[in-house]
Formats: C-alpha cells, structure tokens, sequence
C-alpha cells in the first residue's frame, strides 16, 4: 500500500507533477540532443578525414612522419600486405606512394602533392571516384592522372589536356613525365580540391624511379572503436623500421579540436544539468511545504519517519522515472532523423572544418550508450534534487507540522 | 493504577524573546473508558496538554505515564512506535489522506501496525459501519461532507485498538447536526469499545455531553467536575 500510496500521491496535482517531469522530459532530450550532436559530429569528422586523408591506420617507415620524402619510402615485405588484409577488423588496405611536384600548363605552373594509388583498392576504401566530376576515374596502370577541379581552374586544364610534371625521384633523380588528364574530382576540401593529383601507383613509382615502393600502407577499419587493439595487434606483424600509426597520430590538430570542443559541450551539459536541477528543486521544496502538515500528521498517527521518507523518495523517483523515459520516447526519434537527416553548415563553423579537412556537416550519434547515460545522468540529477523533503522529514517536529 | 498519569507537567517555550509558559505544574490523570473534555480559552495549554498525553511534544518538565509506562523520555522513534500502538488520534481539520478512500484511510494505521490484509479490511469494514459509512467505503475524503470525514477519522482513531483516544477540537469544523451525530457515535464508541476518549473543546455541546470537564487557565489545572 505504501508504494500505491506514493503512486497516487505522485498524482494528485496533475500539474505540478506534469511540470517536474516535463522539466526532467526536456533535459534528457536537450542533453541527447547536444550529445548526439557531439559525437555524431567527431564521428563525422573522423570519418570523413579518415576517408578522405589518412585512413585509420597506416604502416609508415618510422622517420616518414618527420621526413615526408622518398627516402623514407620502403618495399612492403613480401606478405605484409595479406596478413593486414585477413586480420580481423581491418575492411581495406591500400598501397600509396605520396610525393610532390610542380605541374605545368601553358605558362602556369603550381606545387602539388602527387598520390599513387591503386585505383580499385583506394576508390573501394576512400570512394574517391564518388567526387568525380568531368571524365573517368583511374585504372590499374594507367598512365594519365586525376585532379582535384580547383587545381584544373588554376592550371587552366580540362579532361584531355596534356600537363608536364616534374619533381624529384628516389635518390635524387630527376622525375619528369608529359601526362594527360583523365578526370576531375570537385574534392569536398579546398586544400585538397586545388593541389591533388592522383595517377596509379605503378606510374608513379616508374616516373619517381621507386619500383616497388610505397611510403604508407593505408588501412581502414569495419569498427573505428577497436583501432587501438588492432594497431596494437598489427605491430607485432611489422618489421622494424616499419611502424603502425593512428589518424590521431596523423592528425594531431583535428585530435585537439575534438578534445576542446568536447569539454565545451560537457561544460554546456553541466550547465543545463545545473538549470534543471534548480528547477526540479523549487518545485520540490514547494511540495514539500504544501504537505508539510500532511507529513506531521502521519507521523503523529504513527507512520516512522524512515517510512515517511521511503514513500517520499520513491514518489521522487516515480516521477524523475517517468521525465526521463518521455525524454528517452521523444529525444531517440529526433536524434534519429537527425542522424539520417544531418545539417549542413554555413559560415564561420563551415569554413572551421574545412580547416580541419572535414567536410562542413553537422552529423548525429544514435549509439544506445550515449541515450541511456544522458537519461540517468538526468534521472539521477532530478532523485538527487527530489530528495531534499528525506531532509525536511528527518528535522520536522509532528507537533510544529501538524499546525501548518 | 491510572490509564494515564501526568505529574507535575510544565512546558516553556522559549523560542520567543519573552517565554511563554503553557502548562504550570499540572497534575491529572484518566482512568480506563473515560469520556473526557479539556476545556479552556485559547492559550489555556489544552491542545499543548493533548500533544504532551500523545507523545507529540515533550514536558520540560515533569512526567507523562501511560498504563503505568513512562513516555516523557521515549526516543522519537520509539514514541512513534508507541503513538502507532496505544494512541489514538482526531484531529479538527480531519486530516484524512487525501488519495485513499475512506476504508483504505482507516486500513493505513493497520498497515503500519503490520496487520494482515484480510483482517485490517475486516477491521475497516466494520469500524466503517460502526461509524454509520458502510456506504461510503470506496469514497474519497473529497468525496465525503466534513461530518463524514470525522467519522472516518475516528473510525482510523480506533482501528489500531489503542488504549485511549485523543481528539483536538473534533467538533470545531462542524455544524450543529453534525456535532450532534458525530458526539452520538463517540458515545456509543466509547460505550461499545470501553474506549476512553480525551477532547480538547471550546464547543459547549461537546462539555454538554462530556462525563468529565477539566478546565484549564493560564496552563494551569482550574477545575475537575464529574
């Protein structure tokens, strides 16, 4: 009878219990909300940049980092290549040779960073050909070469043009080639879109005079969360000087504006915890001096206070349970479509990204984990909150209350 | 030995700048199926001398013994148990709780005191229907005239079996025909159940119908008439 005497007390006044629950209700969906947003958005980021850039893991040679050059480049060891591609986890391997040039057209001529991929497998694990625009993507040994559009407008180039590359080969030599152009890709990243030239790796590795040769093995992962088992796995399949770094590593900058923007959003959700926290307070401590009688007359009758306080509290939670599950009911929807509907951005938050390389979309996280954590973390707030008349009841005096 | 037996009662509040004595040195005590009423004009200390009888509020000084038991020095907790055993309670304004109907109004003390659910509903039924509410057992207190709830009220005083019953102006928020009819049923209660009932009363139909007045001045004892 106790707990069906909480549960009819909870609903009394309709409207006051309406309003802590509906305070309780608001704060798990704007904290979903502001969390989804969050992650989705590093989730995005990651993705994107990864895609785009560096994949999740990479095997480099060790001093390739510090000395991006083809001295650093290496052979891949007869095998390496199968034993990433069957461990577990890892959905793609890609094989590139990374290096620069100065490409020329008529009297225009810009630096560029020249990426020899093979087509299939890089297209299968970065789905470059998805920004393709003007001509048709690579193919294996191909001798032309893609590039980003804004590099083609500088250049003064379109698909069937012939440009002259020139750069520095393996050991020094010189590297020069007359190439065509094949295609162009509108890259979703400036930086990108106005320097990448793309050509076959076996092309690449003829005209820098590196038969064989790679600078990085790229991986990408079927679940990004298992990246360090992994690389921690991989490293004991990869010879010395060769290592395994994380994008984290490659990207250090995109790591670091992660890391400040989410202590921001936690501070942002501290501070909405706070608001509700007062609000389900007052509206507690008002309860509680309304039914302060109430409370004295049942003591005077006989009920313990241990008693009196076990209903109070479990009034406290019945209504906390009830804000927090209409908060779930109606903050996973709308984290949901905001997953399959993801807002693209404009502005000073665009350009922001586009620094970082990440395309300029605001993305949403729908992992069950982050939707139970911000309903308890609420659902805890507001019990918290809602036990302040456990304290009322434990100083009251039956004589003094039953006279209010 | 007396049912009850106040010796040498004073209480002191000393929570205002000048203090404020509400019973001086009073001494009374009641014996078994008693029909009480404690009389007084406001301030006299009567509804201070009914918290002191109940365990609600502490003496400075002086002692309190029921059936011979001392309470003056009880520990909350254990005044509670003992209010939920041996005392029961009418208050003026009813004070019924105001989610359950009548019959679970009345169970509530049962369930406090631990007795099962097919005899606490017996209980109920019974006292429901001693008080003239076999009909209305399934209404809420909102649902019930002022009268009514009273009689609920005393129907829940008594469904702990206690040994007395204490009432702070029972008949204050009534009219005339419901004091009548309500003071008729605590006589029969009172004659039925050998209960001893205490009042706290300015209402001259209640003294009217008391067995005992005890009047009060000044928290001092004045008068005792039979």
């Amino acid at each position: 009878m106790l707990v069906k005497l909480a549960w009819k007390n909870v609903w009394r006044n309709k409207k006051r219990t309406l309003i802590v629950a509906a305070s309780v209700m608001f704060a798990v969906v704007l904290a979903i909300l502001m969390r989804s947003a969050q992650l989705g958005s590093y989730a995005y980021m990651i993705d994107s940049a990864t895609h785009l850039q560096t994949g999740y893991l990479q095997v480099q040679h060790r001093d390739y980092r510090e000395n991006r050059s083809l001295e650093k480049s290496y052979v891949p060891p007869v095998g390496l290549k199968d034993t990433l591609t069957q461990m577990t986890g890892v959905s793609a391997v890609a094989p590139r040779l990374e290096t620069f040039a100065l490409v020329s057209h008529d009297s225009v001529t810009r630096a560029v960073g020249i990426q020899g991929i093979d087509p299939a497998a890089e297209d299968a694990m970065t789905r470059l050909s998805k920004w393709l625009v003007k001509g048709s993507f690579l193919e294996k040994g191909d001798s032309s070469l893609i590039m980003g559009a804004g590099l083609a407008k500088k250049l003064n180039v379109t698909v069937g043009d012939s440009v002259v590359l020139y750069g520095m080969g393996y050991h020094g030599q010189t590297a020069a080639a007359i190439l065509n152009v094949r295609g162009l890709l509108e890259l979703p990243l400036p930086q990108l879109n106005n320097s990448a030239v793309l050509m076959s790796l076996s092309r690449v590795q003829y005209i820098y005079m590196a038969p064989g040769r790679v600078t990085a093995l790229v991986m990408m992962l079927d679940h990004p969360d298992e990246m360090a088992r992994i690389k921690t796995e991989l490293a004991r399949h990869v010879p010395a000087p060769l290592t395994v770094i994380d994008w984290q590593e490659m990207m250090p900058e995109l790591k670091q504006y992660i890391q400040i923007d989410n202590a921001s959003g936690l501070i942002m959700l501290a501070i909405l915890y706070m608001v509700i926290a007062f609000g389900v307070f007052g509206t507690v401590m008002m309860m509680t001096a309304e039914r302060e009688r109430e409370f004295g007359i049942l003591n005077a009758l006989g009920m313990k206070k241990t008693r009196l306080m076990a209903v109070s509290a479990v009034e406290s939670v019945m209504v906390s349970f009830i804000g927090a599950l209409a908060g779930l009911a109606l903050g996973i929807p709308l984290a949901l479509y905001y997953v399959e509907h993801p807002i693209r951005l404009s502005g000073d938050l665009a350009a922001a990204y586009e620094t970082l390389g990440i395309e300029p979309v605001m993305s949403f996280s729908a992992r069950p984990d982050m939707f139970g954590a911000q309903a308890l973390v609420v659902f805890v707030i507001a019990v918290f909150c809602a036990l302040y008349p456990l304290f009322f009841i434990r100083r009251m005096r039956a004589s003094t209350a039953i006279r209010h | 030995m007396a049912l009850i037996d106040v010796r040498h009662i004073t209480k002191t509040y000393n929570s205002t700048a000048v203090p404020v004595h509400a019973l001086r040195d009073v001494n009374v005590h009641f014996e078994k199926k008693e029909f009480t009423a404690i009389v007084g004009p406001s301030g006299s200390g009567k509804t201070t001398l009914l918290n002191i009888l109940g365990g609600l509020d502490a003496p400075t000084s002086g002692e309190v013994l029921i059936g011979g038991q001392n309470i003056t020095g009880m520990k909350e907790s254990a005044l509670v148990e003992f209010r939920l055993r041996h005392i029961g309670f009418v208050f003026q304004a009813y004070n019924l709780i105001p989610v359950l109907t009548a019959i679970e109004n009345v169970e509530f003390i049962m369930l406090l005191q631990g007795v099962g659910k097919k005899e606490r509903h017996e209980r109920a039924r019974t006292l429901l229907a001693d008080v003239g509410l076999a009909d209305r057992l399934d209404s809420r207190p909102s649902q019930l005239s002022g009268g009514q709830q009273q009689r609920v009220a005393v129907a829940r005083a008594l469904a702990s079996r206690p040994r007395f019953v204490l009432a702070d102006e029972p008949t204050a928020n009534l009219d005339s025909e419901s004091t009548t009819s309500l003071l008729d049923m605590m006589e029969e209660m009172n004659a039925k159940y050998e209960m001893t009932f205490i009042f706290s009363t300015h209402d001259a139909r209640v003294i009217e119908r008391a067995h005992r007045v005890i009047t009060l001045e000044d928290g001092r004892f004045q008068e005792d008439k039979q």
